[in-house]
């Protein structure tokens, strides 16, 4: 199986490094957040840092920014399809 | 004698080289006869539930018993039959025919997947004879009486949880051979509309699969340890576990229907002479469907409980489910106005699907619509729609689909007048069983029961009789394909003059299926004569 | 997808990748059934899972965070190595996840058998004893984290045999898919963890 040369992208070491310092940074982050008391806005904090983490694992370590559009459409529609079964179940729940 | 994939090759020989095989031609027909053996003991046991409810009071089970047959009927019909049925059996054998390939993406996960279902289904009925004796909670598996019930439930559901982890493989790999392994010029409005169903349909495999999946591990893990999730004793919710069951269930019930639409696509333009009519709108209302069909899951649980606001919602969205169904009959009588029409065999099973699929989908309008819908559910009302979808839906276009590749498959042409028969006999049987229940249901009989009000006995007697016309045709229609692959004729290579891929190849199909892939110039329906 | 007809052979790297990603879909929606749960018994149970959470050791999860997420680092490094030939690193980072991946477990292992020793864990009578919120938060805690222990392990001996295979050969600069797609399922698990790391250690 050889890999054609235009495929690939080889991502620097001092790249995953930077990424990774990120992903150190916002984990202190999430944890000094939460022992501030905020209300409901503690949750919604803990939930976009999250998220944002996720976010910089899966363009720089999982490479998605060097995948095709087609694999970036994929995961924003599985991406979408979990929002919706928790959201349309949340028509649900509250209104009981 | 023996020609094309079913000449020797490779290292195994007899029985091993078909179950080791990693031939998606040969996958396919190993599913097909899998499927035949599930569905023998699943119709037997749907005979039996007929029989039972014949009369009034216990005729020939009891009450326990036959919760256990009905049971056993809806599992074996739904997993191991209606489910899988189209994908794994005609999109395993045709799609890379149909799209230009020699193999699907990965070949050994294929074979594997097929193993996983093997496997599922024996567990499944060997939880018959085994534990507590056999389930007796619905297919639907409803908490919390799976939690709570003796009966095997656990190796039950474990069956359904492999079976289910089999179609995300087989959805995983269609989506990457459609995408990867297309011939030459084979773009995404040539590929037959077939294709494009099992594309859709592979797409709510590997979406919605794994819901179910978690579902069902957490009915084992609930009860193994109680950790409480739906257990109301524990502050659970019965109603969470009814949300994402139909979160899987329902966007299921469009793995069964969509590849049967793609055979009635690809089917009808073949007999009509014509090309088919709104390509683009036939391919992405697969896609609509796929879609919206993800939304609407709630539509099963308007008397369960659930919120006023989310019924409303659900309702709303279902009835637009019925916008590109719709789409497509328009499009497939589009298509047979003024064509040059053949009645075949596979053709009647196409007409009798729109027929019957039209009658299941109008009346699922009446169980979509909330206000209808308090009134008839739980009714045989109900029972009645979903045998005209699952059975005259997806059963039809199943058999359409055996006749139309029949030739393709095994190389050999069956009695056509045999056929004709035998589609008539199980056309008005199926009408016979099913419409009544309509009638009993409106009435207020309730399914799931093994007895009933002497007012309701006509209704049944009729439905009983109509299941043995019903069993009759199809024994009579498997013995006619059986008998065709001993001595019916050579088939050629293109009995039905279709102008897609697959038909340019010998039947039954070489080991590679292709000496050269094609290079694709032309619109899959443009027929030379 | 202009490349698509000029590839014959079903051996592809773009498709081997595409079918890894499929799989992770799927494994996301699994996890998204529970996280589902959660949200429902979260938004109905807020008390109790916030005195559920209260019991749960901050550090324990804190640590668990950071040595999954530098395992990611190690992961996606040794990816990068053989794909500029240089197999000792590679190795050597592949040691490293799986070695990180133990340590993970170690830890989980403590965590757990240190709840478990003080009576709660599900079906026990020290848990039932409180109300309804604290019970499902534990029984979702004990699913979800122990549903994603076991990626965990299966990540391990995965990890393994790319170690193998890297070791002998089998992959190198010019053939790394199946240890890229490990890779991917690698931070997969790590993108689970991102998330329950918040919802069952930091509710306040």
């Amino acid at each position: 199986m050889k890999q054609k040369k235009e495929d690939i992208h080889i991502t620097g070491y001092k790249n995953y490094l930077l990424v990774w310092l990120g992903l150190m940074i916002f984990t202190v982050l999430t944890v000094a957040v939460a022992r501030i008391d905020l209300g409901s806005i503690n949750f919604l904090a803990a939930m976009l840092i999250a998220s944002f983490k996720a976010l910089l694992v899966i363009t720089f370590f999982m490479h998605l920014l060097y995948e095709q559009r087609l694999f970036k459409i994929m995961v924003f529609f599985s991406v979408v399809t979990l929002a919706i079964f928790i959201g349309l179940t949340f028509f649900d729940v509250p209104f009981r | 004698m023996k020609s094309g994939f079913y000449e020797a090759k490779g290292k195994h020989r007899g029985i091993l080289s078909w179950i080791l095989s990693t031939d998606h031609k040969r996958i396919g027909l190993l599913y097909l006869f899998t499927m035949l053996t599930f569905t023998t003991v699943g119709i037997s046991l749907g005979s039996l539930l007929r029989l039972e409810l014949i009369a009034p009071g216990e005729t020939i089970m009891a009450a326990g018993t036959y919760n256990a047959v009905f049971t056993l009927h809806g599992v074996i019909m739904i997993f191991l039959f209606v489910i899988p049925g189209l994908p794994a059996v005609f999109g395993n054998f045709c799609m890379p025919l149909q799209i230009g390939a020699r193999e699907v993406a990965f070949p050994r996960i294929n074979l594997f997947s097929w193993w996983l279902f093997v496997a599922g289904g024996i567990i499944a009925v060997m939880s018959l004879f085994t534990g507590g004796g056999p389930i007796d909670t619905g297919w639907t598996f409803y908490a919390p009486y799976s939690i709570k019930t003796g009966t095997n439930v656990t190796l039950a559901v474990f069956g359904v949880f492999l079976i289910g982890f089999s179609s995300i493989l087989t959805g995983l790999n269609f989506i990457t051979t459609i995408h990867r392994l297309r011939a030459p010029g084979m773009n995404w409005f040539r590929l037959p509309l077939f294709s494009w169903s099992i594309y859709s349909t592979a797409w709510i495999q590997v979406l919605a699969t794994p819901i179910i999946g978690i579902t069902l591990l957490l009915i084992m893990v609930e009860r193994y340890f109680g950790i409480g999730v739906f257990d109301p004793d524990k502050g659970g919710d019965p109603i969470l576990f009814q949300h994402l069951f139909w979160i899987y269930s329902h966007p299921a019930v469009y793995v069964m229907v969509l590849p049967a639409m793609g055979v009635v696509s690809d089917i009808i333009p073949v007999f009509a002479r014509r090309t088919i009519f709104g390509y683009k709108m036939i391919a992405f209302s697969s896609l609509a469907i796929a879609l919206l069909g993800s939304l609407v899951w709630g539509h099963h649980m308007y008397t369960s409980g659930m919120s006023d606001t989310a019924k409303v919602i659900f309702s709303l969205l279902t009835f637009l489910v019925a916008i590109p169904s719709a789409i497509k009959v328009f499009n497939w009588i589009s298509t047979l106005y003024k064509g040059s029409i053949t009645v075949g065999t596979p053709l009647l099973y196409v007409l009798s699907f729109i027929f019957l699929f039209a009658i299941g989908g109008l009346t699922g309008l009446v169980n979509s619509a909330l206000a209808t819908d308090i009134h008839i559910h739980d009714t045989q009302f109900v029972v009645a729609h979903f045998h005209y979808t699952m059975f005259g839906g997806t059963a039809f276009g199943f058999v359409g689909a055996l006749h139309f590749w029949f030739p393709k498959m095994f190389g050999k042409i069956y009695s056509e007048k045999i056929a004709k028969t035998a589609w008539a006999f199980i056309f008005v049987g199926f009408n016979t069983t099913f419409f009544p229940l309509f009638m009993l249901g409106m009435n207020g009989m309730p399914r799931r029961y093994y007895d009933y009000l002497p007012q309701f006995q006509t209704g049944n007697m009729i439905a009983t009789i109509g299941s043995w016309i019903l069993v009759s045709g199809v024994v009579l229609m498997v013995v006619n394909l059986y008998r065709a692959t001993q001595k019916g004729e050579e088939a050629g290579s293109n009995p039905w003059g279709g102008a897609s891929l697959e038909w340019h190849v010998p039947s039954p199909p070489p080991h590679d299926n292709f000496d050269e892939i094609p290079v694709v110039e032309t619109k899959p329906y443009e027929f030379k004569y | 997808m202009n490349n698509t007809s000029t590839i014959e052979s079903h051996k592809d790297y773009i498709g081997a990748k595409m079918g890894m990603w499929l799989f992770l879909f799927t494994e996301l929606l699994l996890f998204g059934g529970l996280f589902l749960i959660y949200a429902v018994y979260r938004y109905s149970y807020h008390g109790g899972f916030q005195a559920g959470s209260g019991e749960l050791s901050t550090i324990a999860g804190t640590v668990n965070t950071v040595i999954l997420i530098t395992s990611s680092l190690t992961m996606a490094v040794s990816i990068s190595a053989i794909q500029r030939g240089n197999r000792k690193l590679c190795l050597a980072m592949l040691l490293a996840t799986i070695l990180f991946a133990a340590a993970f477990m170690v830890n989980k292992y403590f965590e757990w058998g240190a709840k478990i020793h003080h009576g709660i864990y599900p079906g026990s009578p020290e848990l039932l004893s409180n109300d309804h919120g604290t019970v499902l938060f534990y029984g979702l805690y004990y699913v979800m984290t122990g549903l994603h222990g076991l990626h965990v392990l299966v990540g391990m001996v995965l990890l393994s045999i790319m170690f193998f295979l890297v070791y002998r050969g089998r992959i190198d600069s010019t053939d790394f898919v199946k240890l890229e797609n490990s890779g991917l399922y690698w931070h997969f698990v790590d993108l689970i963890w991102i998330f329950l790391f918040p919802l069952f250690y930091l509710i306040t």
